[in-house]
């Protein structure tokens, strides 16, 4: 494993007394893609703002490089941000704001040209350098952006949702762009978004944020099929959380049925959350299912049909290639290695669920 | 037929552009350009020579120059400090600025001829914390200081108006990539409100040196602007053709600054008008 390179160690931050953060630990690894994935006001962009520099932590430190940075203005510290709405300057054209960091440091100025034929042909956008920031797409903002940073050769790029003002065709594009240029420049990339798509596809680490307080940190893998609890599972992707009872190890009681399930350590008679995803529940025939129920809806998605189910009083959320029409009574069937068992939180206090994920 | 209705609209306002900007413009010029029996001279434009004139307009552009730098050099700051205040408060300041605007104009001159009287209120004041008193009514300072007080508001609004439209992220992009305050202002703050400059100095310049209320009351005859020249033309010597003509010539001067202007205020990123 590479070496950390930024540790955020117990973070705290209130703006006019409200809470944003509350003892925040986290650290972020060399060369490391790390998304940190929640609602808004999870605090989330607060976290990237401090680590760029543009607020102060009330309590806590940031260390950089083994080199505590908590008191140094932005213009200090080797990281660069892209901002969600560019933040290109107006009044200069392409190759004047993608040398600005560059003619700070009085670099020469044929370094400072091949610097911007570099970046400009990193970003696919050759021959930009005489135009106007007016002249350009959203999209090619965001690109002349993340130029204006990487000229710098940051340690670090910060990254606040820069694709959120971007259409959705683009967004994937870009996405895609974005992982090449990782990969390329050999950075760490610490990019923040709402959008759980997004993460799963360009994160090595994703971090899930809720008010203030680290929900998970895992590989995207990790995070989707091992949702650690109730708010994991339903902000990543589309989920049917169901009270249950864990009988004994390796059967819990949903919906007064009995599920074979490969959970093991809750105790007897504890009740849990479960979690079972949309695609992992198959619809089979009344007589063969845990449980019979009836579809209610029916809607055609593309890849697949997503169908509700009305089985023992729960709204079934099912995806699957096969069409049942509307009226059709069913069975659910559930492989016993897609039920995921969950703790309940013990209170409304989300460190309890913090301090069982670290 | 809609087009046409839609026309009409324009018809009312079209009749006041004729009526009271248009038709004034044109007896400007035929007066400027005859004399009082009606033939084509250029004496009325010449006369500017005059020393007596070309005095009063060199003072005029003098003390409009003064009095436009005084209200930049005061503006600028004040924008700045009024943009980092907190939104509720910055409403309230710039409400207090303004405020002066809602009196009369010749009120506000007479009343800054009461106060700076001899015996006026403010040498009263300095008089009782025995400073020396302040001597400045029927001079050039006096013009000059009320011209500030009257005109500063068309400075700061246009400034604070292009300093609130700059956004916040890109003060902190700038920053982000090293730079220092020094560098943010001179590389990032001025160009970007430079349009508002402009607009600034084009309102407080042209009225300044146009002005003749201000100088007939806190000159008290002593301070003679083009502005006070022109005026007593008209409505002493009941000479329009010599008032018109040196009407036109000051016309000239103002849409030469403002020409000026506007071609900075272009090469600055955004045009004024």
């Amino acid at each position: 494993m590479s070496k950390r390179l930024i540790d955020l160690q117990h973070i705290t931050k209130s703006f006019d007394g409200q809470m944003v953060l509350d003892d925040l630990n986290l650290y972020i690894r060399e060369n490391e893609f790390l998304t940190l994935l929640g609602p808004s006001g999870c605090g989330k962009t607060t976290t990237l703002r401090i680590i760029g520099g543009f607020e102060m932590p009330d309590s806590g430190s940031v260390i950089f490089d083994e080199k505590n940075i908590t008191e140094l203005a932005p213009n200090e510290r080797q990281l660069n941000t892209v901002f969600q709405k560019y933040a290109l300057f107006p009044h200069m054209s392409i190759a004047e704001n993608i040398a600005f960091g560059l003619k700070i440091k009085k670099k020469s100025k044929s370094y400072i040209k091949d610097k911007i034929k570099y970046a400009l042909k990193l970003v696919n956008l050759d021959g930009f350098e005489k135009r106007s920031v007016d002249s350009l797409s959203g999209g090619q903002q965001q690109r002349i952006a993340i130029a204006r940073a990487i000229v710098n050769e940051p340690k670090v790029l910060l990254l606040d949702e820069p694709l959120g003002a971007l259409d959705l065709k683009l967004r994937q594009d870009m996405q895609y762009e974005l992982i090449r240029l990782k990969n390329e420049l050999g950075i760490t990339f610490i990019y923040v978004t709402h959008d759980q798509e997004e993460a799963l596809t360009m994160s090595d680490t994703i971090v899930v944020m809720n008010q203030g307080y680290i929900q998970q940190i895992g590989t995207p893998q990790d995070i989707y099929n091992e949702p650690k609890n109730a708010f994991v599972a339903d902000f990543i992707g589309e989920s049917n959380i169901i009270d249950g009872l864990m009988l004994e190890d390796r059967l819990v009681k949903i919906l007064n049925a009995n599920f074979p399930c490969v959970d093991e350590g809750f105790g007897k008679n504890t009740p849990v959350d479960v979690v079972i995803r949309p695609e992992d529940v198959e619809l089979v025939s009344p007589e063969q299912g845990s449980l019979e129920g009836d579809v209610t809806s029916l809607i055609f998605k593309g890849v697949h049909w997503e169908i509700e189910v009305l089985a023992n009083g729960y709204e079934w959320l099912v995806q699957t290639t096969h069409m049942h029409p509307v009226g059709s009574h069913v069975g659910i069937q559930i492989d016993p290695y897609n039920i995921q068992i969950m703790n309940k939180p013990e209170s409304s206090d989300e460190r309890a669920v913090e301090s069982c994920v670290t | 037929m809609r087009n046409l209705k839609r026309q009409l609209l324009a018809g009312p306002y079209l009749l006041w552009m004729a009526g009271f900007i248009l038709l004034p413009v044109v007896m400007i010029l035929y007066y400027a350009f005859t004399t009082t029996s009606g033939h084509f001279t250029m004496l009325n434009i010449t006369s500017i020579s005059a020393s007596i004139h070309l005095k009063s307009l060199l003072l005029s552009l003098k003390l409009a120059l003064v009095c436009t730098i005084i209200c930049l050099v005061l503006s600028y700051p004040l924008a700045m400090i009024l943009n980092n205040m907190k939104l509720k408060r910055q409403g309230f300041i710039v409400f207090v600025f303004i405020l002066p605007m809602w009196m009369n104009f010749m009120l506000r001159i007479l009343a800054w001829k009461m106060l700076l009287s001899n015996n006026g209120v403010i040498n009263t004041l300095l008089e009782t914390l025995g400073l020396p008193a302040l001597d400045i009514l029927n001079t050039p300072s006096a013009v000059v200081f009320c011209m500030v007080y009257d005109f500063l508001p068309f400075m700061i609004l246009p400034i604070y108006n292009a300093m609130s439209r700059i956004q916040k992220d890109i003060l902190e992009a700038a920053k982000d990539l090293g730079a220092g305050n020094i560098i943010i202002f001179f590389k990032i703050i001025v160009p970007l409100t430079m349009s508002g400059v402009v607009s600034g100095i084009i309102m407080v310049f042209v009225p300044a040196l146009t002005s003749f209320a201000i100088s007939d009351l806190l000159g008290g005859g002593k301070v003679l602007l083009i502005g006070n020249v022109i005026e007593q033309a008209f409505m002493q010597e009941y000479n329009w053709n010599l008032g018109s003509g040196l009407s036109v010539v000051l016309m000239i001067f103002v849409i030469a600054s403002m020409a000026l202007m506007s071609s900075k205020g272009e090469e600055g990123g955004a045009s004024v008008w």
